[in-house]
This record gives C-alpha cells, sequence and structure tokens, in this order.
C-alpha cells in the first residue's frame, strides 16, 4: 500500500526523524489557515504540494511556492483544482520552504536479489534515483542491513562517509540511515525513501548545518498490514477506484487494461501467460485478473462483475487450472454470474485439472463455449471479441 | 533419481491438522509420500490422518521422535516464518513453505536463520515439488496436483503454480515426463532461486533437460541464464516467460529493478536466456516440441 507524502512525514516523525513542521489541507481556506500558523512561526515563504500517489508532481504544476498566506490560499485552489495522471487532487500539504544547501538521497527497501533490506545513499539528492543508477550507476552507495539487527552505526556510517559527509552532518546521517530501516523493520514497509534528504542552515548548531527530510515516499507490506490496524486509517480510499475497492475486498488481484478482452484466471503467472497469448492471437487483454487460489463460486461472480463493470470488455476468456481450485465451483460461479449479469457479452470457457469434467457436464448443461487448450480458448475470445463465431 | 524430494523424504507437516494441511497431507500420502510427523503447537500426542500419523507439539520432538528431514508448511501467514525457522533450528534440511501472505520483513529474518543452521527453504508461496515414480505414484510435498506427472527425466523449475501445472501438464500429454518438478514460489524473498534449482539438477544423473517458468520482475532469469550458459551445455534447455504483454508489476517500484541491474522485462529475459542456449517458447504448449528442437529425446 503506497501512503501520501504527509502520511509518510507522519511516521517518519513517529520514529524521530527530522521533518519539517506542516500540515495539510482539503480546501484553499485551510491551506489558508495553515500557512497563516507558519508565517506566525518563523516561515519566510511556504511550499503547497499536491498529494496524489504518482511521481512527477512538479511537473504537472502541482508543486508550487506562496510568500503571503493570501497567496498559499490562491495556490492551492489552484492546485486543488488539478488533476494529475488521472487523480484529482484532494489534498494539499502546506510546509515552510527550505533554504537548501545541498540535496542527498536515501532510501531503504527490500530488495529481492540480495534477498535483504537495502540501503542506498547518493549525493545526486533531488532526482530520480533511476535518473541516477541510468546515467552514473556509480553515484549510489549501497549496503545491506543485518536481517536480525538493522543497519549497524558502522554502516550507516560507511555511507555517509562515501557521499562525503563529515563531523555533526555525518552523525545526523547515521542517525537517520539507521532511522529508516528501523521504519522499514518495525512498519513493515517495503520502501522508505527520503528524496531530497536536503542540508539546510542551522545557525543554532554547531556545525551551522543540518538534514532535513524534505519529501518521504512509504510503501507499506500489503502482507503486513493487520498487524497494524493505525495504517488502515493511511489508505486513500477516496482515490482508489470502486472497482478496485472491490476486488481489494473480494481477495482478486485486478489490474485494469485498456483492450476489449476481459480475463479471468487462477494464479497471476496463468494470467499474465493468459494475457500474452490473447496478444498473441491479435487481441487485446482488458484487464489482469487471478481470483487466486481455492476460489468459490461467490468469488467468481464477483469477478465476472469487477469485469463487466469494464465498458470496453467485448468477450470475457475464463482459464482456469484447477488444483486447490476445483473446476465445478468455477462453473457454478459462472452459471449463476451469468444469470444476474446485465450486460450479455459472449465469453469463453476452458476449465481443466481438479474436478474438470464436473465442470465440463455443468457448462454443457448451461451451453458456454468452451475450450480445451489454452492457445485455442485464447482464439476463441479473440474471435468473439472481434464479432466472429460465436 | 530427482532433487530434493524422493524415496528418502520422511515428511513432516507443519500445520497438519488444518484445513489446507490436512487436505494436502491426504493427497501426498495417496501420491505416495512418507509422511512421518505432524506439527501442531498444544497438540501433541493426538493422531491424524486416519490416526496413522503422530502429531508432535514441536519440530524438535517429530524430527527427534520420528526422524523427519523434510518439513512442509501449511502454518497461516502470521505465524509461518516462525514455522520454517523452527524447522531449521530442529535440523530439518529442506522446508518447503507453501504459505501465502507472508509479511517480507518475517522473511527476511526467517532467511536468516535458514542460513544459519545450514538448512535450504523452498518458497514461501510455492506449490512445492514432486517426483514422479512408477506406477503413477512417487514423492510429492506440497499441492501439486498428482495426475499432471509422468515419470521421466526432464527437469521444472518454475516461479509460478498453476503456469507450472499447464506447462508439466503439456508435457505429460506429449509423452515427456519429469525427473522432478519444482515450484519456487514468486515472492520477493524466496529460499531457493532459479539459478540454486539448476545448481541440484546439475547434479542429478536422472535429469537429461531442463525447463524454466519464469515471470516479469527481478532479474532471477538472468542469473539463472548466466549460470546455465557456464555450467549446462550438455544439457537441452528450453524456458517459458510470462508476461511478455503485462503492465509493469504494481507491487515494486522501480528502485527494486534499478537495484538488481535489470529492467525485470520479458522480453530482456528472454533475450538473456536465448544468449544462454535456451529455446524459448511463445506458449506453455510448445514446450514439447522445443525440448525435441534442443536436442532432448524422451527414453
Amino acid at each position: 500500500m503506497k501512503i501520501h507524502e504527509a502520511e509518510a512525514r507522519e511516521l517518519l516523525s513517529r520514529f524521530g526523524l527530522p521533518v519539517p513542521d506542516g500540515a495539510t489541507a482539503t480546501t484553499p481556506a485551510a491551506a489558508r489557515a495553515a500557512a497563516e500558523r507558519l508565517f506566525a512561526a518563523g516561515a519566510t515563504q511556504v511550499v503547497i504540494k499536491a498529494q496524489v500517489l504518482v511521481g512527477g508532481r512538479g511537473k504537472a504544476g502541482g508543486v508550487k511556492l506562496a510568500a503571503s498566506a493570501a497567496e498559499a490560499e490562491s495556490v492551492a485552489a489552484a492546485i486543488l483544482a488539478l488533476t494529475i495522471k488521472d487523480l484529482p487532487v484532494r489534498r494539499v500539504l502546506i510546509a515552510p520552504a527550505a533554504e537548501i544547501t545541498r540535496e542527498i538521497y536515501l532510501s531503504a527497501l527490500i530488495d529481492r536479489a540480495s534477498r535483504g533490506i537495502l540501503v542506498m545513499a547518493s549525493a545526486a539528492g533531488g532526482m530520480e534515483i533511476e535518473e541516477v543508477a541510468a546515467k552514473d550507476p556509480t553515484a549510489i552507495v549501497r549496503e545491506m542491513a543485518h536481517p536480525q539487527a538493522g543497519l549497524l552505526p558502522f554502516q550507516a556510517r560507511r555511507l555517509g562517509l562515501h557521499i562525503g559527509l563529515r563531523g555533526e552532518l555525518l552523525r545526523q546521517f547515521a542517525a537517520i540511515a539507521t532511522g529508516l530501516v528501523r521504519i522499514a523493520r518495525e512498519a513493515d514497509a517495503d520502501l522508505v525513501e527520503v528524496n531530497p534528504l536536503a542540508v539546510v542552515p542551522a545557525p543554532e548548531i554547531p556545525g551551522g548545518e543540518r538534514l532535513v527530510c524534505l519529501d518521504a515516499k512509504v510503501t507499506l507490506d500489503d502482507s503486513a498490514l493487520d498487524r497494524h490496524p493505525d495504517f488502515s486509517a493511511w489508505r486513500d480510499e477516496e482515490s482508489e477506484d470502486p472497482i478496485d475497492r472491490e476486488a481489494r475486498e473480494m481477495g482478486i488481484s485486478y489490474i485494469r487494461l485498456d483492450g476489449s478482452i476481459g480475463c479471468m484466471v487462477n494464479g497471476a503467472g496463468l494470467a499474465m501467460t493468459t494475457l500474452d497469448l490473447v496478444t498473441r492471437a491479435g487481441g487485446t487483454p482488458a484487464n489482469f485478473l487471478d481470483i487466486g487460489g481455492g476460489a468459490r463460486a461467490d468469488k467468481v461472480a464477483a469477478a465476472m462483475r469487477i469485469i463487466l463493470a469494464d465498458a470496453g470488455v467485448k468477450a470475457i476468456l475464463v482459464n482456469i487450472f484447477g488444483g486447490i481450485t476445483r473446476g465445478d465451483e468455477v462453473a457454478k460461479g459462472l452459471i449463476e454470474a451469468r444469470a444476474q449479469q446485465e450486460r450479455v457479452v459472449p465469453m469463453v470457457v476452458r476449465i481443466v485439472g481438479t474436478n474438470a469434467t464436473e465442470a465440463a457436464t455443468l457448462l454443457k448443461a448451461a451451453a458456454f463455449e468452451t475450450a480445451t487448450s489454452l492457445d485455442e480458448a485464447a482464439e476463441k475470445a479473440v474471435a468473439l471479441a472481434a464479432g466472429g463465431a460465436k | 533419481m530427482s532433487i530434493l524430494v524422493g524415496p528418502e523424504t520422511r515428511l513432516v507437516v507443519q500445520g497438519l491438522t488444518g484445513r489446507e494441511g490436512g487436505f494436502h497431507a491426504a493427497q501426498m500420502v495417496a501420491y505416495g509420500t512418507k509422511i512421518v510427523a505432524g506439527v501442531t503447537p498444544g497438540r501433541g500426542g493426538e493422531r491424524a490422518l486416519d490416526e496413522s500419523v503422530p502429531v508432535y507439539d514441536t519440530v524438535s520432538d517429530a524430527v527427534r521422535e520420528t526422524g523427519a528431514n523434510t518439513s512442509c508448511i501449511f502454518v497461516p501467514a502470521a505465524g509461518a516464518a516462525d514455522a520454517i525457522a523452527e524447522a531449521a533450528e530442529a535440523g530439518v534440511k529442506t522446508i518447503f513453505c507453501i504459505t501465502e501472505g507472508i509479511p517480507v520483513h518475517d522473511m527476511v529474518r526467517a532467511l536468516a536463520s535458514v542460513r544459519e543452521y545450514g538448512a535450504r527453504l523452498i518458497g514461501p508461496n510455492c506449490p512445492g515439488a514432486t517426483s514422479p515414480g512408477a506406477n503413477g505414484r512417487g514423492t510429492k510435498v506440497g499441492i501439486i496436483p498428482a495426475s499432471i506427472h509422468l515419470p521421466g527425466d526432464v527437469g521444472v523449475v518454475s516461479r509460478s503454480g498453476t503456469l507450472t501445472y499447464e506447462a508439466v501438464q503439456s508435457m505429460t500429454d506429449a509423452g515427456i515426463g519429469q525427473s522432478t518438478c519444482l515450484g519456487i514460489g514468486g515472492d520477493p524473498i524466496i529460499g531457493t532461486t532459479f539459478r540454486d534449482a539448476l545448481e541440484l539438477f546439475a547434479t542429478d544423473t536422472a535429469t537429461r533437460a531442463i525447463v524454466l517458468i519464469g515471470e516479469i520482475g527481478g532479474a532471477a532469469e538472468e542469473e539463472a541464464a548466466a549460470w546455465a550458459a557456464a555450467n549446462l551445455s550438455h544439457l537441452p534447455r528450453v524456458a517459458f516467460i510470462a508476461g511478455r504483454a503485462a503492465p509493469e508489476g504494481r507491487r515494486m517500484g522501480h528502485a527494486g529493478a534499478i537495484v538488481s541491474g535489470a529492467s525485470g522485462r520479458a522480453i530482456d529475459k528472454i533475450a538473456a536466456l536465448e544468449a544462454a542456449g535456451f529455446k524459448v517458447a511463445g506458449s506453455p504448449t510448445e514446450l514439447p516440441r522445443l525440448l525435441i528442437e534442443a536436442g532432448y529425446s524422451p527414453r
């Protein structure tokens, strides 16, 4: 689950990391009030940032400065009227604008290849890390956290030294780096990224500079949300498509695509393969949909509703290889779903494996179009979507 | 011969008294797997599977009393990583974890225990492994349907569940049997990688060809391809990669792929595999034909 910058900042401050003051607002008036408070606390400028779960906010006009509370109100009004990459902006973050001396990149994430928690730092902060990796991979330094103990202090210092930090800043950096790993482990995050981690003037402390986490990106592990009940409030249900929500609540993995052939499959690998074969047969898949293992009739019916909610669907391909999932359960679900569905769309069904014979009997009695092989099923679905053979 | 599971397997099922554990354990026994023990904390002393298998409170007890050398875990996600660590600590050398949805940080810690005790973990979120034997029997650990198998000499390794069944079924239909079919699981953190599996198959004299079934995401297929190019040139090898037409995965952002130094895209995996001498199928149904084209002949 991705969370917004505002909540990511809150998570960071819960763990004692330096995050600048700030507040969120859903109306221009509330943005003005927040700005007034920040100006009264000594800010000379404020930054207003769209809270949307996509990258590239800045380029889309979703991040702007304001020098007065009145300006903050009008800027917030403009940003709240934006739609960035199909996502309407419903909330903004208002924070004091920082006087940045230097920008650093720092992240802790689950790394498949090394099978552990990887910490990455780069002196080239403020840029997307992908861009840094493409331009100059040597600009990124890495450490693997200890699987039981987290990032050890010497590892954190080594990262800081490699990106050119010394003295007081190095000490602060090490604390932040170990903190990111602690957050990843204790909050069950797949990714905790601070970019930029900014060096800002701080005349009040020795060395005269300090580090602050100016922007943060956090992805929480969906499999661990149960043990963090307080995080459920951070799910952005407003921005979540109602169909996506139904899928999530039913335990169905669904990704909408642009094509015309709706797909219902059990297993992620087989679901991807089904999309591949539809594409190879000259069709376009309307979605990726994995009903998961052991799906019962009600889940199949829900999957059918989800697929049909997409008006672009012209034909449906059901591909089930029974293992834990029983073919007759799926067949019953399909028959039930067809009886309820409001829109009639041609369908081809392939069910093999556990209880396939029982499934075939049920489907035959209900006059479903069926297929034996995967390739044949894909070809039939493509023909049906094109309005061909029925 | 075979890898990981075979006649020498003495299996302890962790979570045997649960619904999933009980159901699949019965299927394993019906296929010929030797289940010597079950473990359910707090229910030691009971018997399961029609009174045929003793249940213990701990894996240590099960190992001491029955000589179990392999474990299969059906424990719910919240306790599964602990079950893995318990099995490793008890001296079980081959641990299969079927459970899906284990928090990823739990797996980081569990994998450290597995390494500490010198065990091998397969999975989690994997279908297990089957080594087919004569007369429709053999050894299966996990949930792969027994009916799809034919004994033979092709080693199959896959990241996926149902896609593996699809591929194996097409081989069986074509009269091509398997030495061992292994599902390594699709989670971000898994115990046994494609490369590890290929290393095992390379030492198995009964395996005379390799089928690798990968997916988009990560760099495990590329890593396996590089190893195979240097070490498996004597075996015919074919592959299938799911996800040519799929959108970019949602679970992990770009950072994961960048770190691995790979794009995670199907096209790059296919190129790496072809460069390593694999014939890559456009559909799982093409695998049997490609095996023959790669120089494999069924015995």
